[in-house]
């Protein structure tokens, strides 16, 4: 394999004569230094890569008053878990204030709940409905296929910000401004990319188990439900974690819908919790906590599906 | 195209089932309406927008070309351009040489997916959650790598404060979040490159740089300009960062495009001028998309 470059590079795969090897540039040596040069540098990014996130848990563990103090300590200042308390509202004001908090309230489990229901109704709905778009244009025949499947093909150049306005316009009249609705409904039943990404897998599903079922007498709508569907549940898991994720990361749209906190999700909460900043200074460890646990649950679920999610990035969708 | 085949070759010899237009209907309904309704219905009613006097209390009115005039007359568009430019610059550079470094390295080095898992692990968290840890970690007093940079003996730096760092700061944030995500890209593009190239390439004495200069980059080049025309159009729409962190300043010198048009939108209820901007950031993305598309097609020596 291609894997084990540099050491065998220079002399193993070479038949003729050992003895007047004509030496390229660089020497036989004993030890590996290419090979020694990319691993540091692989580490030295994965560092850059995971800092941050250690930086996240030291701080939130730290108490807020001692950061200060010790702003270099790898470990935490102060260990303790009042970050974490006043994230969710498990300090009195006093208290908080004391400890470096804005006092002011928040209701993280509510918006925790809030960005649960907008990721989970969005993820369920639109991988649905994408889906069964995508099996129209793979596997049922009719008029005017490639036609449409090309219009939604060409939606995917709209770019976001464009349709962000007359959308929350169309929001606003709808009177669904500030309600959970009002944030899901632009994104509920369309991506185009979701359509095309399951109409390349639906197209390589082999036609011959389509067509027995057909002749047994099922009816497309059940070929769809028993046969397509399960047979194709790996990329759609995996479109529907994609599909998570980006629901639950959203923050324009999000930001411009919600007001309060019936349905502030918590990428715009920790926006609003950052802004709160007492006068003696921000919250960092209150704000790291919140940070932490905005993104912990897509690291958990991304911990369980990571081979998955890997493995799925690539040009299949696209190619 | 592989429709096409398909379905010209099981065509005549069905009886059954010969049409299904009523239950293909049925199936893209609930996708087409989302398609009319929060997609191609809000592209035509923006452009409509932006020939409109419209704030949020009166309908709109129509002013023909108005806003358009007052946006070339504005310098405060023209600034929020150029900083958005500069943005996009520094991050796809970077970004882009970084992303294929680590592709390269992963390619060479292991095929580990727990490492590329840990490689794509900012991506998972939103822009919100990044830019606030490195608001804590390049924090002027207290920022850990503030304190390392005097460590090593420089000044420390305000990164979010000066009017010279905050757009690459800015810029560098993202880098850390994104670049992950387009190594896998890349790397997935190496993989398609047949190993015997390397293996022959190797026969003829060649080294690892010989070796990435005459085989890894000209075969990555349909690949390489496909994620550029994705990371550039992405690029182009940043706003969660800024939103967060600097709102735009410090006097306007992070003002992007999008901010000013959220700025607009719902700072001064002008939405027909904020749609006026953003018709202007769509003819900018179409015209970088048909640009690169030209010239990836121009150059083309592919595999194929």
């Amino acid at each position: 394999m291609t894997t084990t470059s540099r050491t065998v590079a220079d002399g193993a795969p070479r038949p003729t004569g050992a003895a007047d090897r004509p030496v390229p540039q660089r020497p036989r040596k004993q030890i590996p230094w290419g090979k020694i040069a990319a691993w540091t540098a692989m580490v030295i990014f994965l560092l850059i890569t995971l800092f941050p996130f250690y930086w996240m848990l030291r701080t939130a563990l730290s108490s807020n008053n001692a950061l200060a103090t010790d702003p270099a300590s790898l470990l935490p200042v102060g260990l303790n878990t009042g970050g974490f308390e006043r994230v969710f509202g498990l300090q009195d004001v006093e208290t908080a204030i004391s400890q470096g908090g804005s006092g002011a309230s928040i209701n993280f489990w509510r918006y925790l709940l809030n960005s649960v229901i907008v990721a989970t109704v969005i993820t369920i709905v639109q991988t649905f409905s994408c889906a069964m778009a995508a099996y129209a244009f793979s596997r049922l025949r009719w008029r005017g296929r490639e036609t449409v499947f090309l219009i939604f093909l060409g939606s995917l150049m709209i770019p976001q910000i464009f349709t962000l306005l007359p959308n929350f316009i169309l929001i606003k009249n709808l009177g669904l401004v500030d309600t959970l609705l009002g944030i899901m409904l632009p994104t509920l039943f369309i991506s185009s990319f979701a359509i095309f990404f399951l109409r390349q897998f639906f197209n390589n599903v082999p036609r011959e188990i389509e067509e027995a079922a057909l002749i047994d007498g099922a009816s497309k709508v059940r070929v769809f439900f028993t046969l397509i569907l399960p047979m194709s549940s790996a990329p759609l898991a995996t479109l529907a974690l994609l599909t998570y994720m980006t629901a639950w990361n959203e923050y324009f749209w999000a930001l411009m819908v919600s007001y309060t906190d019936q349905s502030r999700v918590l990428t715009v909460a920790l926006g609003v919790f950052r802004a709160q900043s007492p006068g003696t200074g921000p919250d960092w460890s209150g704000l790291m906590a919140a940070t932490l646990v905005a993104a912990a649950p897509m690291l958990i679920l991304f911990a369980l599906f990571a081979k998955k999610i890997v493995n799925s990035i690539g040009f299949t969708g696209i190619k | 195209m592989s429709t096409a085949t398909t379905s010209t070759r099981s065509a005549p010899k069905r009886r059954r089932h010969k049409d299904d237009t009523k239950l293909a209907l049925m199936f893209i309904a609930p996708a087409t309406v989302g398609l009319l309704v929060f997609l191609v219905w809000p592209l035509l009613t923006g452009i409509y927008y932006s020939f409109t006097e419209y704030t949020t209390l009166t309908p709109p009115t129509w002013v023909g070309l108005d806003n358009y005039a007052a946006l070339v007359a504005d310098p405060v568009f023209w600034n929020s351009l150029k900083v958005t430019v500069l943005y996009v610059v520094i991050n796809i550079a970077v970004q882009t040489a970084v992303a294929l470094v680590i592709a390269v390295l992963m390619q060479r080095l292991t095929q580990s997916t727990i490492l590329r898992s840990l490689v794509l692990t900012p991506y998972l968290v939103s822009n919100v959650v990044a830019a606030i840890v490195f608001l804590w970690i390049l924090d002027t007093q207290l920022g850990v790598f503030n304190i390392f940079l005097q460590w090593i003996g420089f000044d420390p730096v305000s990164f979010w404060s000066s009017e010279t760092w905050v757009i690459p700061t800015v810029a560098l944030v993202n880098v850390w979040r994104h670049m992950g995500y387009t190594a896998l890209l890349l790397f997935a593009g190496l993989q398609s490159i047949p190993s015997h190239l390397y293996e022959a390439a190797r026969t003829d004495g060649a080294g690892e740089i010989a070796m990435f200069r005459r085989i890894t980059l000209p075969l990555l080049r349909p690949i390489m300009a496909l994620v550029l025309i994705m990371t550039i159009i992405g690029s182009f729409q940043v706003f969660d960062t800024i939103s967060v962190t600097t709102q735009g300043g410090p006097a306007d010198a992070s003002k992007v495009l999008q901010m000013y048009i959220y700025e607009n939108a719902f700072g001064q209820y002008q939405f027909g001028y904020a749609s006026a901007l953003s018709v202007a950031l769509l003819v900018i993305l179409m015209i970088i998309t048909f640009t690169q598309y030209w010239l990836s097609n121009a150059g083309k020596s592919d595999l194929d």
